[in-house]
């Protein structure tokens, strides 16, 4: 039982990754991409962890996926938004794809 | 059972807990005196001892002392400016935040994923500066990291004497998806100071904030 749970999971979470890989090729500007680069793939991520917890069910093993998610959780924002940044500052964000800027002129 | 006074931080801490009367335009970041300091360092020194029996896998005396020697090298050599706790946990608004957060993960990856998916469509963004109600930087580091993993709001750049943080919107069709982005940035933050936030910190979440001049 638990090891079908676990295979969902792990299929799930490369699906995410998948998508997430789609939405990288696909969106028109880096900071649309960064979107994909965060959400899915980070839920993704946590999935295929979760997958991976239920397949091994050993406590050093466990520790070391807690450790993956929580690294993941809080690295992926702050990789985007130092990406997202750097692309604003250096001019490459296609402006004509915003509606509003109110980061314009700071 | 917010209105409390919260425990004295070291005896040259502030007295912290008094709600302030008007939250000052440029409210400085708590000062923290050479006891909080050094409680700072502990925990810092205690989670980095933590992650290090974490990766091996293993709590042993070596691994113990390793990871004690490790976690000194870290904290001597990369110093950080501190980031000090002055609030307290409250573990039901902590469970609320994270089933929260969870669920709008999930949102914001189908959401993500439905956009990268539909044929033939651009979508449109947009950047907003969001005002934050309490400017200490761990607030301001964690609604950041949070924003980035709910649907439509991405990170973008932080002011931080000022307090503001600058999003960037995901699929904006109308108005409407730019004002609800900036209400749901505004209840992470909600959220996030409410599970750990201090009393006076709470407090202010009510007050309309002084200044906001960055948008209407």
């Amino acid at each position: 039982m638990a090891d079908w749970a676990g295979g969902f999971l792990l299929l799930a979470g490369a699906a995410l990754g998948l998508v997430a890989g789609i939405g990288l090729v696909r969106f028109p500007d880096v900071l649309d991409r960064m979107h994909t680069a965060t959400k899915p793939q980070v839920l993704g991520v946590l999935l295929l962890l979760a997958g991976l917890a239920l397949r091994l069910r050993t406590p050093s093993d466990l520790g070391m996926l807690v450790l993956v998610a929580i690294f993941q959780l809080s690295t992926a924002p702050v990789a985007a938004q130092m990406i997202g940044r750097a692309a604003y500052r250096s001019g490459r964000v296609d402006r004509t794809l915003l509606d509003v800027d109110e980061l314009a002129g700071r | 059972m917010t209105d409390d006074l919260p425990p004295g931080r070291g005896a040259t801490g502030e007295p912290e807990g008094v709600p302030r009367a008007a939250p000052a335009p440029d409210a400085p970041a708590p000062t923290v005196g050479r006891g909080g300091r050094r409680r700072d360092q502990a925990l810092a020194l205690g989670w980095l001892v933590a992650a290090w029996l974490l990766l091996w896998g293993d709590v042993s005396v070596g691994n113990l002392i390793a990871g004690l020697v490790v976690g000194v090298a870290v904290l001597l050599f990369f110093p950080l400016p501190p980031v000090t706790f002055g609030g307290r946990f409250r573990p039901r608004e902590l469970l609320v935040f994270l089933v929260t957060f969870i669920a709008e993960l999930v949102s914001a990856s189908l959401h993500v994923a439905a956009v990268a998916l539909r044929f033939g469509y651009r979508p449109r963004g947009a950047i907003i500066a969001v005002p934050l109600r309490v400017r200490t930087d761990l607030n301001l580091a964690l609604t950041a990291e949070v924003i980035s993993l709910v649907p439509g709001t991405l990170i973008l750049d932080v002011d931080r004497a000022r307090g503001v943080l600058y999003v960037h919107v995901l699929d904006v069709r109308g108005p409407e998806d730019v004002s609800g982005s900036r209400e749901r940035v505004l209840a992470v933050e909600r959220r996030i100071v409410r599970a750990i936030g201090s009393p006076a910190e709470v407090h202010r979440l009510d007050l309309e904030p002084v200044e906001r001049r960055n948008h209407q």
